[in-house]
């Protein structure tokens, strides 16, 4: 079967080994900064170690996905590898969605069975007995131990800056699909126009959940530290914040290689893979809007 | 044919090339063999760095008293077996087998994504390096147990569980890309005429081991971030003093758990049905009817995680549904062994070491399936919650299951992989040390488990002494015994009688029909299945 002719396999390559090491110096900076964080050294090692480790891995991705992009532009990947590239992503997403399944599931946990028990529903209440005066409401603006971890004044209001995120993601979902049909058109005007649009409302997203983080900070009270909804809050959110600034750098980079000319209408799986990984962080926030903020 | 270039991009050769020479050859290699060989090695050797800790455990528990090491050194050992044996032994081994024979099986050059293959792999010895070596660190290593519960995880840690963590994320990132790679190889490299349903069983419970894999590894990742979160940057969400749940640490992480056992055993379902036909002369039994016990098994591993958490406190209508649940999965896995039995009915049997591993495997598995069920009864496992007779259960899948399993499938594969037949006497022999200590050690566990002695504690009452002494001769049999496996592994690497391209008569399957050992590079040209 044509299909698979050519199936492209790379000779010897020195960028897994490179990732490797670049990964397990990273940890171990993060480690040793934690730990001598927690107790008390000044002068830890740690943060040294990681930006070595955190360089390691930028030179690492440079070199890796420019040894593909090089690969993939001399013509040596066949359409049976561009699936593999295909399923590879895909099943990437899905590994990411069980990422976010896991903290929307604390969530769902935490309101809807931990909490109403520790406010003494349930058969037996025994969780009722540890702090009796104790009532559970979410948001939770009282935690049973307010010494350990003192509460906030007040959550966010899901109507104000974070309706505006909203609305700037989706759009940006939807400019990136311009931009994509673009491609597709081979319209190169209207394609660069569309993801440098995409990407300053990604930029616009990450400014504002900023500046939201900071208020919550210094006038709400709503810190990490301050019990279950701000643990929820700040993981769920925080993570798909660093996705959104992940997701941003991918965009550039397609942009930067759109400027050099790469991609042609009907080959551009690396820009189609960006967009679908763009669309999963919309979707994500979404859920997050829903689950986090309004309700 | 495979287009093969080298590192500069310049020359595409046609022909086959040879692997390269030196030490680099493994550490760059992009080569499914090269690769499958390594996992599997670095999974004997953290067997036997596992099996030490065992011995150590089981040395400790040879007479009741304080003996040999101290309490807390003690916990340290039963944590670091766990981890080691599950991440470091069972899974990467399976991740060798498929790496090795999932290409061969069904015609494929290479796995698909050969690159992030030698990544998922050498991220491994970085996992185990770092979860190792906290062993030396100042307040010891990890001591909490395998299952790492929260809070003695968390606020009752020693301080290597940061470092603990990060092995953790990094064992992750390299099942999800292992598990990748072989869904990608899967269902897009199969040779023309290789539909899903001619795929042999090792195959199919691979990719649906593939899809358990990416579905909960990251859960795993998700609860050890909420530990470190906990830890060191002040959130609650174990601590019920903010509002959180240490409960909550449990759902999440049994929500991993109960599909990884099934990670754990499934790709030794599938070899296991390569096998049997082959010394029953016989083709498998009810092969559809596999493919779907073993979808339903998996489906079912996402709805019982709760029956690990009976006694913790959850609602009498949640324990009606875990105990249900999880009694379900008895049918799809007795399809399975009646299917296996079946096919042995009426065959020309012959027992060489591969049978002979799989055989047992049937059997015991099933007893530590019948086991399984006990605990699964929610009133009965408020009695066997954490007592030997749950560790006699789960030793009973895991090591004449999932080893066995492995076992079989080296002695099964060996002459396709080294050209020589291993020596069958000394094979019969490593199979019947290891089936009499293995059953030696965890058989009278059930015993001092159901008469009450709880798990992990490196001192017990006096009534149990005879048994577990009993259970450390064993365990000191089965040890000593792998050494042996090593032994016979190297002299069928170095030497033997010549093994054909199909060494078994009844055996099928593309795999055998390149020749032994196989080549470098193989089906550059697909073959065609009929």
């Amino acid at each position: 079967m044509a299909a698979h002719q050519h199936y492209y396999v790379p000779a010897q390559s020195k960028w897994p080994i490179i990732a490797t090491l670049g990964m397990l110096i990273t940890v171990f900076g993060l480690g040793t900064w934690f730990n001598d964080m927690k107790a008390g050294h000044e002068d830890s090692h740690g943060p040294l170690i990681f930006f070595v480790g955190a360089l390691c891995l930028a030179y690492m991705l440079f070199g890796w996905f420019g040894a593909v992009i090089k690969e993939s532009r001399a013509g040596l990947y066949s359409p049976q590898l561009d699936r593999s590239f295909r399923w590879g992503m895909s099943w990437f997403i899905f590994s990411e969605v069980m990422f976010f399944v896991a903290f929307f599931g604390a969530l769902f946990y935490v309101r809807h069975l931990a909490g109403p028990a520790l406010g003494g529903e349930g058969a037996k209440g025994v969780a009722h007995m540890l702090w009796p005066n104790f009532q559970f409401a979410w948001p939770l603006l009282h935690t049973p131990d307010p010494k350990l971890f003192p509460p906030p004044s007040d959550v966010i209001d899901p109507w104000h800056l974070p309706l505006i995120n909203t609305i700037l993601l989706v759009s940006s979902s939807v400019t990136i699909t311009i931009a994509h049909h673009a491609l597709r058109k081979d319209h190169r005007g209207a394609l660069k126009f569309w993801l440098a649009l995409t990407i300053v409302l990604g930029l616009a997203f990450l400014i504002l959940q900023a500046y939201e983080y900071h208020e919550a900070y210094t006038e709400l009270g709503l810190t990490l530290h301050s019990g279950i909804y701000g643990a929820t809050f700040f993981m769920l959110t925080g993570f798909h914040g660093a996705h959104v600034t992940m997701g941003t750098i991918i965009l550039f980079v397609m942009l930067m290689r759109i400027l050099r000319g790469h991609f042609s209408a009907d080959k551009h799986f690396g820009f189609e893979a960006a967009s679908w990984y763009w669309h999963f962080v919309d979707v994500v926030w979404v859920g997050l809007f829903i689950f986090v903020y309004v309700l | 044919m495979s287009t093969v270039i080298d590192d500069h991009g310049h020359a595409a050769h046609d022909h086959a090339h040879g692997p390269a020479k030196g030490l680099m050859r493994w550490v760059l290699t992009t080569n499914h063999k090269d690769i499958g060989t390594m996992y599997l090695w670095f999974a004997f050797a953290m067997f036997l760095l596992g099996g030490s800790f065992a011995m150590v455990i089981r040395a400790e528990l040879f007479q009741p008293g304080l003996q040999i090491v101290k309490p807390a050194f003690f916990n340290q050992m039963t944590t670091m077996h766990g981890l080691i044996m599950v991440f470091g032994a069972v899974m990467p081994a399976f991740v060798g087998l498929a790496n090795w024979m999932i290409p061969l099986m069904i015609g494929a050059p290479d796995m698909a994504l050969p690159r992030m293959n030698n990544f998922s792999f050498w991220l491994l010895p970085a996992a185990f390096l770092l979860l190792v070596s906290t062993l030396f660190s100042p307040g010891g290593g990890p001591n909490f147990g395998w299952t790492f519960y929260a809070p003695l995880s968390t606020t009752y840690a020693p301080a290597s569980v940061t470092f603990f963590i990060f092995a953790i994320h990094l064992m992750g990132i390299s099942s999800i890309m292992g598990a990748i790679n072989v869904i990608a190889t899967i269902l897009n490299l199969r040779a023309p005429g290789m539909t899903l349903m001619k795929m042999p069983l090792f195959v199919w419970t691979w990719l649906i081991t593939a899809f358990l894999l990416i579905a909960v590894m990251p859960v795993l990742a998700g609860v050890v971030t909420m530990m470190l979160m906990d830890i060191h940057f002040g959130t609650s969400f174990f601590s019920a003093a903010g509002g959180g749940d240490p409960v909550l640490f449990q759902h999440v992480f049994w929500f991993f758990g109960h599909p990884e056992v099934y990670i754990m055993i499934l790709p030794a379902f599938g070899a296991v049905s390569s096998i049997i036909p082959a010394f029953s002369r016989k083709p498998l039994f009810g092969y559809t009817s596999m493919v779907y016990a073993t979808g339903a098994i998996a489906f079912l591993s996402f709805i019982v995680w709760a029956h690990h958490m009976f006694v913790v406190g959850i609602p009498v209508v949640g324990e009606l549904f875990f105990m249900y649940a999880t009694m379900l999965i008895a049918v799809p896995t007795g399809v399975k062994v009646f299917n296996w039995v079946s096919t042995m009915w009426e065959g020309s049997l012959t027992f060489e070491t591969p049978m002979l591993f799989a055989i047992a495997f049937v059997i015991l598995f099933t007893i530590g399936g019948f086991s399984g069920l006990m605990l699964a009864i929610a009133p009965a496992d408020f009695q066997y919650h954490d007592t030997y007779f749950v560790v006699a259960h789960f030793h009973y899948v895991l090591v004449p299951g999932a080893i066995f399993g492995i076992f079989a499938s080296a002695y099964y594969w060996l002459p396709k992989w080294t050209g020589h037949m291993y020596d069958e006497t000394l094979g019969k022999l490593h199979f019947w040390l290891s089936f009499i200590g293995m059953n030696m050690a965890f058989f009278p566990m059930h015993f001092v488990g159901l008469a009450g002695m709880p798990r992990r504690v490196p001192d017990y009452n006096l009534q149990f002494a005879d048994f577990n002494m009993v259970s450390s001769i064993g365990a000191f049999t089965f040890g000593v015994t792998q050494i042996f496996f090593l032994f016979i592994v190297i002299k069928c690497i170095r030497g033997g009688k010549p093994a054909p391209a199909k060494p078994w008569d009844g055996a099928e399957g593309l795999e055998w029909s390149v020749p032994s050992p196989a080549p470098y590079h193989t089906f550059q040209t697909p073959p065609e299945v009929k």
